[in-house]
């Protein structure tokens, strides 16, 4: 039931390109162009995944496993540019390249650009899981090698790495979709994939069936993605059978741990100061900033309660199919869950374009109603969402509940008081994924959302495009600043950061030292 | 440090969910006083900003409108910007008293959404940036026609041969140049100049953009499909500046950032605005192309009425936009050609019959298929 909504857009998909017959779908998808923006996108969505683990895993392995300077800081920030859609990342860049170079020739575009845009605001999908992984890892693994004479960096590569391997699939899968999905910062970079390919085709000559006709392809690569990906989950599944929440002792870095601070600063300040330097300069160099402000609180409304429902449906769909894969592995679940990802790599226009289909032709009094947006977003984002269950369902052991029903609670009871309560970390943190997401998105919310209702996002879309950027830059201020919070609280609830008392075993505590230096040591780490 | 931090996320969380029941309760107020208030606040100040109110008037909550029986609301669909129409659907209202609901959205993805909605749409009218959706919709069959009386309004050359569609403003293809970058003697009488030597990587285009598309279907239909295949190979050849949006290339080109560029002409004005200066002050400055070149091509936007029309509203909105007041808005505010007569022309701009427009029906144009496969094949796309 809950994966059906994953399956909307697949169904509108078929039954739209299957009028044309197959011999149409053929004629159109082998092509020449198709073959270019096919390796265009796959080969995007490596550099970008590849580059995204390297930063992802990286921050995540300072912050956590190293005496990183400023890391408790850091841990925080490295977050945040999941806040910025990447449509206002892609404009910002391109603006501020453009302050320093005169010669045309030289733009900021095409494919170098949009692999470090894309990189620098889709790593965190990589370094949230990793990150809260090496957090609960049990690092009596890494201390017996340590032990036994291996290096450092080699206890590293063979122990700690395997053993946050579900996690760093896991976002690297949820980093190969986003791009693959991405309209936003290769239509301005100008790089030619299949996303950019689909919406050209809506909008140059209003061809329907060719612009869907390329995003089946763009099903067929995510099968294909999806197929690579569960091999790599199968031979890497290693579940630690303990669960401890002694934190692992900090590498000491010696003086390099001042290069380690330096790289994740430089990594936020091409996401966040870029973008920031840009809107600022927007809004003093223009004059229609003054009409933002009476719009911004309706557009802020907007945004949160379309967001928040969605987010609330969303959870509420993945709850059981992440329960599902978590806790009664088999083919059938597997199917569901793998089913849930299918629509993540398609692009906003044709998921909605799918669900105005369904809301025309089943469920009329919905259409163009918050709902129906809702409901949208939770096509779009149920694998965040049962991503997040599945995780925090597989990290509780199953034998508390085993032990609930033992005592004679019934199977309902067994999940209202054990399962759900043990997996609620996981949902609020695929809530609050959801949520922001949802805040960024724009194709799929100017096709479904009510009649005059606005978002922050489609008011920045607006502004922008007739020029009027002094109007744009508080819409898109309001709009990473509120998306800052849900991926706050993210980092907040996911452990990474542990809180001073619990951080001193961290470090060996001499034991002359007072109670109050383990304080300020541990609010200085 | 812990239960500080804790507080602080709750107060936040708290907040969020405070305001936004504040809000929905908001919203629920219903729609048709909130336009008219907005309508109301609107005429008293100046006609260029739109209201807050008329922004937030969405009625989110509400389900789909039903079809209006002269129940004094309409449904428009707006592929033209929020900024631009609303001051002029204020007046409407506030002339008839026929609340309208609005719904802003991408003119393309907007046509594939009312091709989508088929006969279940909400909307009565489509109001759309180009030609081409206009054309797109038309062909489902999903515009109604329109009376003799309005089509009589404009010239043939800018409605649908079927009486579907109506232009409601003009805009002209021009060339945007910068005026200490390039002399008055230098500026081509023809597009075909722009392939040469001389404006080697001086030039921008916009070639996702619709209206540039229908500058290379006008060539095509007055040059035929070799010559206008060469052109884009050309110019393909000649290092253009391609920009996402016709906006960024007026931007650059005022800027000093490239020389000249292929537009729309109101995107100056646009620029104009936003800087807070006359058009005269700015760099940049536009070159009418002369002699009916492919380049001096004039599109419209214009509008339709979505299939049956339970009552005459949708066909009142046309009636006011091209009455004297809507055309006299268009011409002042947003700096667009009327299409009736006896109204004038944008300030500072030569007159629209002064214009050496191509010989061309805006019908003529609707091969659009063809021509983004030539584009494409030019591998400007």
């Amino acid at each position: 039931m809950a994966t059906a909504v994953a399956l909307i857009p697949l169904v509108y998909l078929v039954l739209r390109t299957g009028q044309g017959g197959l011999g149409a779908w053929l004629e159109t998808v082998a092509t020449e162009r198709t073959a270019r923006l096919a390796t265009t996108s796959l080969l995007l969505a490596v550099v970008v995944t590849a580059a995204c683990l390297l930063i992802g895993v990286g921050a995540a392995w300072l912050v956590t496993r190293s005496n990183t300077p400023g890391r408790r800081a850091l841990a925080v920030l490295m977050a945040l540019p999941l806040a910025v859609p990447s449509y206002v990342a892609a404009f910002t860049w391109v603006s501020v390249a453009d302050l320093w170079t005169t010669d045309p020739g030289t733009r900021f575009e095409g494919f170098v650009a949009a692999s470090v845009v894309l990189t620098l605001y889709t790593y965190p999908y990589v370094y949230l899981p990793v990150a809260v992984a090496l957090v609960r890892v049990d690092p009596a693994q890494e201390e017996v090698a340590r032990s036994l004479g291996r290096g450092p960096l080699h206890t590293l590569l063979t122990v700690t790495l395997p053993q946050v391997r579900p996690a760093i699939a896991g976002g690297a899968l949820l980093a190969v979709l986003y791009v693959l999905a991405d309209f936003g910062a290769v239509s301005i970079l100008r790089l030619d994939t299949f996303t950019r390919a689909v919406f050209t085709a809506f909008s140059a000559g209003f061809n329907r069936q060719g612009a869907l006709t390329l995003a089946t392809l763009l099903v067929l690569v995510t099968v294909l993605v999806l197929t690579v990906e569960g091999r790599t989950r199968r031979a890497g599944a290693r579940f630690s059978g303990t669960h401890v929440t002694r934190p692992a002792r900090a590498a000491d870095l010696g003086v390099w741990r001042w290069a380690g601070s330096a790289a994740l600063a430089a990594v936020l300040l091409a996401a966040l100061g870029v973008p920031a330097l840009s809107l600022v300069r927007w809004m003093t160099s223009g004059t229609s900033g003054a009409d933002a402000v009476g719009r911004l609180w309706d557009a802020a409304a907007g945004s949160l309660t379309a967001s928040l429902l969605g987010a609330l449906l969303t959870m509420l769909l993945a709850l059981p199919v992440g329960i599902l894969a978590a806790r009664h592995p088999g083919r059938l679940s597997r199917a569901l869950e793998r089913a849930a990802y299918l629509a993540h790599s398609l692009p906003g226009v044709v998921v909605g374009l799918s669900l105005v289909f369904f809301g025309v032709t089943v469920a009329l009094p919905l259409y163009q109603t918050t709902w129906l947006l809702a409901l949208g977003y939770a096509t779009l984002f149920l694998p965040l969402g049962v991503g997040a269950v599945a995780s925090a369902a597989a990290q509780a052991p199953p034998s508390l509940e085993e032990a609930a029903s033992a005592l004679g609670r019934s199977p309902a009871e067994v999940f209202r008081r054990v399962t759900l309560p043990l997996t609620l970390p996981g949902i609020g943190a695929g809530a609050a994924l959801v949520f922001l997401t949802a805040m960024k998105e724009l194709p799929a919310t100017l096709l479904l959302r009510p009649t005059g209702m606005d978002t922050l996002a489609t008011r920045l879309w607006s502004a922008t495009a007739i020029g009027r950027y002094a109007e744009a830059a508080p819409y898109a201020l309001v709009l990473v600043a509120l998306a800052a919070v849900p991926t706050w609280l993210i980092v907040r609830r996911s452990g990474i950061l542990p809180a001073a008392g619990e951080r001193e075993p961290l470090r060996p505590v001499r034991i002359d030292e007072t109670g109050a230096t383990d304080l300020l040591e541990g609010v200085k780490a | 440090m812990t239960p500080i931090t804790r507080l602080v996320g709750l107060a936040a969380s708290t907040t969020l969910v405070l305001g936004l029941a504040a809000c929905s309760v908001e919203e629920e107020a219903p729609a048709g006083t909130a336009t008219e208030d907005a309508a109301v606040d609107e005429t008293s100040d100046d006609t260029t900003e739109t209201s807050d109110d008329a922004a937030g008037t969405g009625d989110a909550s509400s389900p789909a409108p039903a079809a209006a029986e002269g129940d004094g609301t309409l449904v428009l669909y707006s592929g033209r910007n929020e900024e631009l129409v609303q001051p002029v659907l204020d007046a409407f209202t506030d002339e008839t008293g026929i609340a309208v609901e609005v719904r802003y959205g991408d003119t393309a993805a907007m046509a594939a959404q009312l091709l989508e909605e088929g006969d279940n749409s909400p909307a009565e009218v489509f109001l759309a940036q180009d030609a081409g959706a206009l054309g797109a919709v038309a062909r489902e069959g999903l515009l109604g026609e329109l009376p003799a009386e309005t089509l009589d309004l404009v010239p043939d050359t800018y409605e649908s041969a079927q009486g579907d569609w109506v232009g409601l403003t003009g805009r002209s293809r021009v060339l945007v140049y910068n005026k200490e970058a390039v002399s008055e003697d230098e500026l081509p009488e023809t597009v075909a100049e722009l392939t040469e030597p001389a404006w080697t990587g001086r030039v921008g285009i916009a070639p996702t953009n619709a209206s540039f598309q229908s500058f290379v279907t006008a060539l095509r239909v007055l040059e035929g499909d070799d010559a206008a295949a060469q052109w884009l190979d050309g110019l393909a050849a000649n290092d253009p500046q391609v920009r996402e949006r016709n906006g960024m290339i007026v931007a650059d080109v005022d800027s000093g950032a490239i020389d000249a560029g292929l537009v729309n002409h109101y995107y100056l004005y646009e620029l104009a605005d936003e800087q807070g200066v006359p058009a005269d002050d700015l760099n940049a400055a536009l070159h009418f192309f002369p002699a009916g070149d492919a380049g001096a091509l004039v599109n419209i936007s214009g509008i339709g009425l979505v299939g049956e029309q339970a009552d005459a509203e949708g066909q009142a909105l046309v009636d006011y936009l091209l009455s004297e007041a809507g055309q006299t808005y268009f011409v002042e505010e947003t700096h667009e050609y009327p299409m009736i007569e006896g109204v004038g022309t944008p300030a500072g701009l030569p007159a629209l019959d002064e214009l050496e427009t191509p010989e061309i029906d805006l019908n003529d144009l609707d091969d659009l298929q063809r021509t983004i496969e030539m584009i494409t094949e030019a591998g400007l796309l």
